[in-house]
């Protein structure tokens, strides 16, 4: 008998498309041309393995009213309760501090706004990421250089109340800034109320007012000045990966590095969720909580699906912002007074639910366990319904 | 540089589309819901803003899915 041609079994693979997802469709198709190239596949044959290929993936489909929830929570617990506990850790060649574990972990679920140790890793566009040197000068540009940076000493003349900045040279030379500019920052940044005067490499500044307490409060402010670079990002390393080089940046400013011209605005991310969710949106949050949380299992030599970690971040995602999992989250937001009121705090809940006047529908798994009937999961999950006219009919 | 970063060519952004009116009344058919069941897409994500969509509209999203490949999923877009 003669087989099929290559050409027929790509026609007939993607007649699956639809019923069976893409990632299949293709393993199907390779394995099958693989094989037809050794030994010819009948018309028949074919057939055969593509409607058992499609009752194979129906069969291995979550079934209906399974908690997936549940086993997503133990799964990720489990290793959970295997990862370090401890905060920090350099993380080898880049010298930088990144949260690592189960600290990491929990930052992640909390989102909070800023996690412990934010992180950008800045890719560049062509020209930079080939050349040190112009990666290191675009470096400087993102840097953030305040006051405090660049002076040797900061007096407070008490006498003429007012500040005296003494200006390093050599720093200021490292940061590409000169005295006049710095002074021209300084006095735009503080507004008409105060007099800034160059003096050589002394800066003077005077207020007003004039009192000590005035003086003080000044001084703190002058300090934290930005000169130049962007908003928060306080350190940056150069380094070599792959054939370019890339920035990586301690403190996080997404929007910020889009700025600059020559970064690769299309790679460039930071590990602070809330700012992609800000800058990229809900859908690239739910690929950062996905990767971010992958990320921190892997490197602690853990392997859990990652189909549990998609659930939670869509979880997390659902309704178009990020939500912690927690009592200001996703549990806070349980549409059951009982369910609620069994996580945290349960005198508030009810409480409140009183007041408002709330109903519980009982539809949840905890709320029908604290009430004592059966639970809406796997065989529960489905009801009885029945015509009235038929009943005692044959 | 020309105006603002689009949020769509990002490597972490998948493809939003909006539905049209056939389309949208085939999927809510098909999946038997209300369009405020699926998932929500504020009109302040910076997305929905590139492509236009106003809150009512049904996104359709796919994604690279480490997983199946290519998955298609819906957003609804509301107001915030």
């Amino acid at each position: 008998m003669v087989g099929v041609a290559a050409e027929t079994i790509k026609a007939e693979v993607r007649k699956l498309d639809g019923r069976v997802p893409e990632s299949v469709v293709k393993e199907v198709e390779s394995l099958l041309l693989k094989v037809s190239k050794k030994k010819a596949i009948t018309h028949e044959q074919l057939q055969r393995v593509l409607d058992a290929t499609v009752k194979s993936y129906l069969a291995s489909l979550v079934e209906p009213g399974e908690a997936v929830g549940t086993i997503a929570a133990q799964s990720i617990g489990e290793p959970g309760t295997q990862m370090t506990l401890r905060t920090f850790h350099y993380a080898g060649v880049a010298e930088l501090n990144v949260t690592l574990g189960l600290p990491r972990l929990i930052e992640i679920l909390d989102t909070r706004r800023t996690p412990s140790a934010a992180l950008m890793t800045v890719y560049l566009e062509r020209p930079y990421a080939e050349n040190k040197e112009k990666a290191r000068a675009l470096a400087q540009e993102i840097e953030m250089t305040t006051v405090e940076d660049v002076i040797s000493q900061m007096e407070m003349d008490l006498i003429n109340m007012q500040l005296v900045l003494s200006l390093n040279r050599s720093r200021l030379r490292q940061k590409e800034l000169t005295p006049s500019k710095v002074a021209e920052i300084v006095s735009s940044e503080l507004g008409s109320k105060t007099k800034v005067v160059l003096d050589e490499t002394k800066l003077r500044i005077k207020t007003e007012g004039g009192s000590l307490s005035e003086l003080r409060r000044l001084a703190t402010k002058v300090r934290k000045i930005r000169l130049r670079g962007i908003k928060d990002v306080t350190k940056v390393v150069v380094k070599r990966e792959g054939n370019e080089y890339v920035i990586y940046t301690e403190g996080s400013n997404l929007a910020g590095v889009f700025r600059i011209p020559g970064v690769d605005k299309r790679r460039t991310t930071t590990n602070n969720i809330r700012e992609i969710e800000e800058v990229l949106g809900i859908e690239a949050a739910r690929n950062a909580i996905i990767s971010e949380m992958m990320e921190t299992l892997k490197e602690q030599g853990l392997e859990v699906d990652i189909r549990h970690i998609m659930l939670v971040a869509d979880i997390m995602t659902a309704n178009g912002e990020v939500r912690q999992i927690g009592r200001h989250g996703v549990s806070g937001e349980k549409a059951s007074v009982l369910a609620r009121a069994a996580f945290e705090i349960t005198l508030k809940h009810l409480l409140d639910a009183c007041l408002k006047g709330e109903e519980d529908k009982l539809e949840g798994v905890v709320e029908n366990i604290i009430t004592g009937n059966p639970i809406p999961l796997g065989t529960g999950a489905v009801r009885l319904a029945m015509q009235g006219g038929n009943i005692g009919r044959e | 540089m020309g105006g603002e970063f689009d949020p769509r060519r990002h490597v972490l952004v998948p493809k939003h589309e909006i539905l049209s009116e056939e389309e949208v009344k085939e999927i809510l058919a098909r999946y038997r819901i209300k369009p405020s069941q699926l998932p929500w897409i504020k009109s302040s994500d910076p997305v929905v803003k590139a492509i236009g969509a106003n809150p009512g509209d049904i996104l359709k999203i796919t994604r690279e899915s480490p997983t199946a490949g290519k998955a298609v999923v819906y957003r609804y877009v509301v107001k915030g």
